[in-house]
C-alpha cells in the first residue's frame, strides 16, 4: 500500500484512484472509545481515593493512567484509519482495511441498491457523515466509510449513483434493442420535487399520538446501571422504604383520606403518567423526525430527517416491492395513517422505508402514485378468509387462557383451603378474557379482506388500528400454498409470496381461493421478464 | 397447473430417508443400551421409546413422505410439493430463478440421486430444495430451467 499514492480526502474524486478517509475520524472513533474508557476509569479512581484517605496516594498516577487511555485509544484509531482506502473504479467500489489482518471488499454497481449518508451527534459536529452502500445484503456486509466530510460524501453520492445508473443502463441496453426499442433516455438527477414534509406543528400532533413510557424504563435501566456510583442501590431504597415506616405511613396516609382524596390521588397518579408518557412520546418524535422531507428526484425519493443523527436516504422507484400503510387505534380516529415502502435496501435496521410516517390519505395518495402504486379505491373485488380458521384461532388461543384460568383458580383455591370471593373475581376475569378473544376473532373475521386487482395484490388486516399491505405482482418471486394439520381438517391455508426484502401473506384462505389467486399471480409474473421491466 | 399430475421421486429416495433415520434413532440406541447396562431402570424399559421411535423414522415416515412429496415441471415454471403433517405446495416461476444448485451429499451419491435447490430473490423461500431426483435428471432440469434464468434487476 506504501507504492500507491493515496489521495487525501477533499479533492475532487477521480475514478480509480485509492483515497482515504478523513482524518477527522481518528477523533470520532477516539472520543467514541474514550468516553466508553474514561468514565469508568474515573470512577475507580474516585472509588480508590474515596475508599480510604488515599487521594494523596492516587492523585500522582491520575494524569499518567489518563494519558496510557488517551494513547491506546488514539493509536489504534490513527492506524486503523490510515490502513483504510478506498475507490471508486470503473465497474465497483472497492474497500481495503484492517491493520494486520488485511480485507478488501468489492462491491460491483449493478449491486448497490442506493447510497445513504448517516450523520451521528459527534460526527456532525465535526462535519463528517458516513456513506453506506446499500446492497440489499443487510447489516454487516454493506460497504460502508465512516467518515468523510459533508461535502465529499455529496460528491461520493453523486459520483457512485450516475456509475450505478450508467451499469443499469449498460445491461439494460440489450434487452431493450431485443424488443426494438430505443434505451429510455435518463432524466438528469436535476430538478427535485417536495413530495411531503412534516413542519414542528405537524411532528407536535405526531408526537401527541406516540405515547411511549420507554423513558421510566430508561430512568430505572440507567440508575441499575450507575448503582454501584450511588450512594444508596435501587433495590435498598425499595426494600427500606418497604421495611421503613414510609409505606406504612404512606398507607395509613391514604387510607385516612376520604373518598374523594383517593379517588382525586388516583386521577393524580394517571395523569402524571399520561402527560409523561406523552411528554417522551413527543421528544422521541422531534428527535427521530426533525425536518423531515421527502422529495421526488430524477432517479428515486429522497428522505430526509433527523435532529441529533440526520439520516439522508435514497430509494431508486423501481426497488420499491410493495407498500404499507398503517394506523393507530387513536390516531386512525382523526385521519392520520403511515406510509412506508418494503425495499431491499434497509433502513437503520428496519425493512420498511418511512416515508410518510404521519399524514392524512389524500397526501399518502399522489406517493403511492409517484411509487408506481395505487392505493384501493373500491372497485377491488374483496375477499375474506375462511371463518373457521378465525373459528379456531380463537378456539387454541381460548384453550390457552381456560387452562391457565384453571390452573390459577386450583391453586388460589388450594390456597385459600375453600372457596372465597376472590375466586370468583378471577373466574370473572378469565371468562372476560376468552369473550374477548371470542370477539376479536369475530371481528377480525369481518375486517380482514384481500383483493387482487390487474397489477396488484391487496391485503387488509386488523381489527383497531388496520394495516393495508399492497404489492406489485410482477414484483413477486413465488408462491406458496401453506397448510397446516388443522388447516387440512377444515379446509383453509395460507397463501404466502416471496418478495425481496419483506413477507407479503394471505392467512385462512379457502383452498379453492388460494389456488385461483396463486394461478393468477403466477400468470402475471411469468408472463413478464425482469430484463423487460419498465425501469 | 394445480390439477397436473405429480411427478414422483426416485424410489430409492425412500431407502436414503430409511439410512438417515438410522443413523438419526442411532444414538439413542447406544443411550438406551447404556441405560440398560447401568441398571437404573429395568433393562426392557429405555428399549419401548426407542423402538417405537426407529418405527416412526425408519418404518412409516421415510414412505409417507416420499408419497407427499414430488414436482411439476412446466414451460415456464416449477412446482414442488411437500409435507406429512404440515403441506407446503411451492411454484416457482423460472424467470424468478437467481441461482441453481445441484447438490449431493455422500449417501445420495451411493443412490445416484441428487437435490436441486432453486435460489430466489424472495425474503420467504429464497431457496426451494427438491430432494431425490436421479442425479441426470437434476441436472438436465437445471439445464432447462438456467435458459430462462435472466440477469437479476429487482
Amino acid at each position: 500500500m506504501s507504492e500507491v499514492e493515496v489521495a487525501s480526502a477533499g479533492e475532487e474524486i477521480e475514478v480509480g484512484e485509492w483515497r482515504r478517509v478523513s482524518g477527522l475520524s481518528i477523533v470520532v472513533q477516539g472520543v467514541r472509545t474514550l468516553g466508553s474508557a474514561i468514565i469508568p476509569a474515573a470512577f475507580i479512581l474516585f472509588g480508590a481515593a474515596s475508599s480510604e484517605d488515599m487521594l494523596g496516594k492516587v492523585a500522582p498516577y491520575a494524569i499518567p493512567i489518563l494519558l496510557f487511555i488517551i494513547v491506546v485509544n488514539i493509536v489504534p484509531a490513527w492506524l486503523t484509519w490510515y490502513r483504510l482506502r478506498y475507490k471508486i473504479g470503473a465497474n465497483d467500489v472497492r474497500l481495503e482495511q484492517g491493520i494486520l489482518s488485511r480485507s478488501a471488499r468489492s462491491v460491483p454497481y449493478d449491486r448497490i441498491q442506493d447510497v445513504s449518508l448517516e450523520q451521528k451527534l459527534i460526527p456532525r459536529l465535526l462535519g463528517l457523515v458516513e456513506v453506506k452502500f446499500e446492497t440489499g445484503a443487510g447489516g454487516k456486509d454493506e460497504l460502508k466509510l465512516s467518515y468523510v466530510s459533508e461535502d465529499e460524501g455529496e460528491r461520493l453520492r453523486e459520483v457512485v449513483r450516475e456509475l450505478v445508473e450508467g451499469a443499469d443502463e449498460a445491461a439494460m441496453a440489450p434487452a431493450a434493442l431485443e424488443q426494438g426499442e430505443k434505451p429510455q433516455a435518463v432524466a438528469k438527477d436535476t430538478a427535485s420535487t417536495l413530495l411531503f414534509d412534516m413542519p414542528p406543528k405537524r411532528l407536535f400532533t405526531f408526537g401527541m399520538f406516540s405515547f411511549s413510557l420507554v423513558i421510566f424504563a430508561v430512568i430505572m435501566g440507567v440508575a441499575q446501571q450507575f448503582e454501584m456510583f450511588l450512594p444508596w442501590g435501587i433495590e435498598d431504597l425499595v426494600d427500606r422504604v418497604v421495611e421503613d415506616e414510609q409505606i406504612r405511613e404512606a398507607t395509613g396516609y391514604f387510607s385516612s383520606l376520604g373518598f374523594a382524596a383517593k379517588v382525586m390521588a388516583v386521577i393524580y397518579a394517571l395523569v402524571t403518567i399520561i402527560v409523561v408518557g406523552v411528554a417522551s412520546g413527543v421528544a422521541k418524535t422531534f428527535v427521530r423526525d426533525w425536518e423531515f422531507r421527502l422529495e421526488r428526484t430524477g432517479k428515486g425519493f429522497r428522505r430526509r430527517r433527523g435532529l441529533l443523527t440526520k439520516t439522508d436516504v435514497v430509494m431508486p422507484v423501481h426497488r420499491v416491492q410493495a407498500l404499507v400503510v398503517s394506523t393507530g387505534w387513536l390516531r386512525r380516529r382523526f385521519g392520520w395513517h403511515g406510509l412506508s415502502f418494503i425495499s431491499l435496501a434497509q433502513d437503520s435496521g428496519k425493512a420498511n422505508h418511512d416515508v410518510a410516517p404521519f399524514a392524512k390519505m389524500h397526501e399518502i395518495a399522489p406517493i403511492a402514485q409517484e411509487a408506481g402504486f395505487s392505493l384501493p379505491d373500491g372497485d377491488e373485488e374483496w375477499r375474506r378468509p375462511s371463518s373457521a380458521f378465525y373459528f379456531d384461532r380463537g378456539l387454541i388461543q381460548a384453550l390457552f387462557v381456560a387452562v391457565i384460568g384453571i390452573a390459577v383458580l386450583t391453586i388460589a383455591a388450594v390456597e385459600a383451603s375453600g372457596m372465597v370471593p376472590g375466586l370468583f373475581v378471577i373466574g370473572g376475569i378469565v371468562l372476560a378474557i376468552i369473550a374477548f378473544i371470542a370477539a376479536r376473532q369475530y371481528y377480525l373475521w369481518h375486517y380482514d379482506r384481500h383483493a387482487l386487482d390487474p397489477a396488484q395484490i391487496l391485503s387488509r388486516r386488523g381489527w383497531l388500528a388496520p394495516r393495508t399491505q399492497i404489492a406489485n405482482r410482477v414484483k413477486l418471486h413465488s408462491v406458496e400454498i401453506e397448510q397446516g394439520p388443522l388447516g387440512r381438517w377444515h379446509g383453509y391455508c395460507d397463501l404466502v409470496f416471496g418478495m425481496a426484502g419483506g413477507s407479503f401473506a394471505f392467512r385462512g384462505l379457502s383452498v379453492d381461493n388460494a389456488k385461483q389467486l396463486r394461478a393468477a399471480v403466477l400468470d402475471s409474473i411469468a408472463s413478464v421478464d425482469f430484463a423487460n421491466l419498465p425501469r | 397447473m394445480d390439477d397436473t399430475e405429480l411427478t414422483q421421486l426416485d424410489p430409492s429416495y425412500t431407502t436414503v430417508m430409511r439410512i438417515e433415520g438410522l443413523l438419526a434413532t442411532l444414538p439413542f440406541v447406544i443411550g438406551a443400551a447404556v441405560l440398560s447396562i447401568a441398571e437404573v431402570v429395568p433393562a426392557w424399559v429405555p428399549g419401548v421409546p426407542v423402538l417405537i421411535l426407529a418405527i416412526i423414522l425408519i418404518g412409516i415416515l421415510p414412505l409417507k413422505r416420499y408419497r407427499t412429496r414430488g414436482y411439476d415441471m412446466s414451460s415456464d415454471r416449477l412446482r414442488v410439493v411437500k409435507g406429512v403433517l404440515f403441506h407446503s405446495d411451492t411454484v416457482v416461476p423460472f424467470s424468478r430463478v437467481q441461482h441453481l444448485d445441484v447438490e449431493q451429499g455422500p449417501l445420495e451419491r451411493m443412490f445416484g440421486i441428487a437435490r436441486l435447490i432453486l435460489h430466489t430473490a424472495g425474503t420467504h423461500n429464497s431457496s426451494v430444495t427438491l430432494p431425490g431426483l436421479r442425479h441426470e435428471i437434476a441436472t438436465t432440469m437445471r439445464e432447462d430451467i438456467r435458459q430462462h434464468v435472466k440477469r437479476e434487476s429487482m
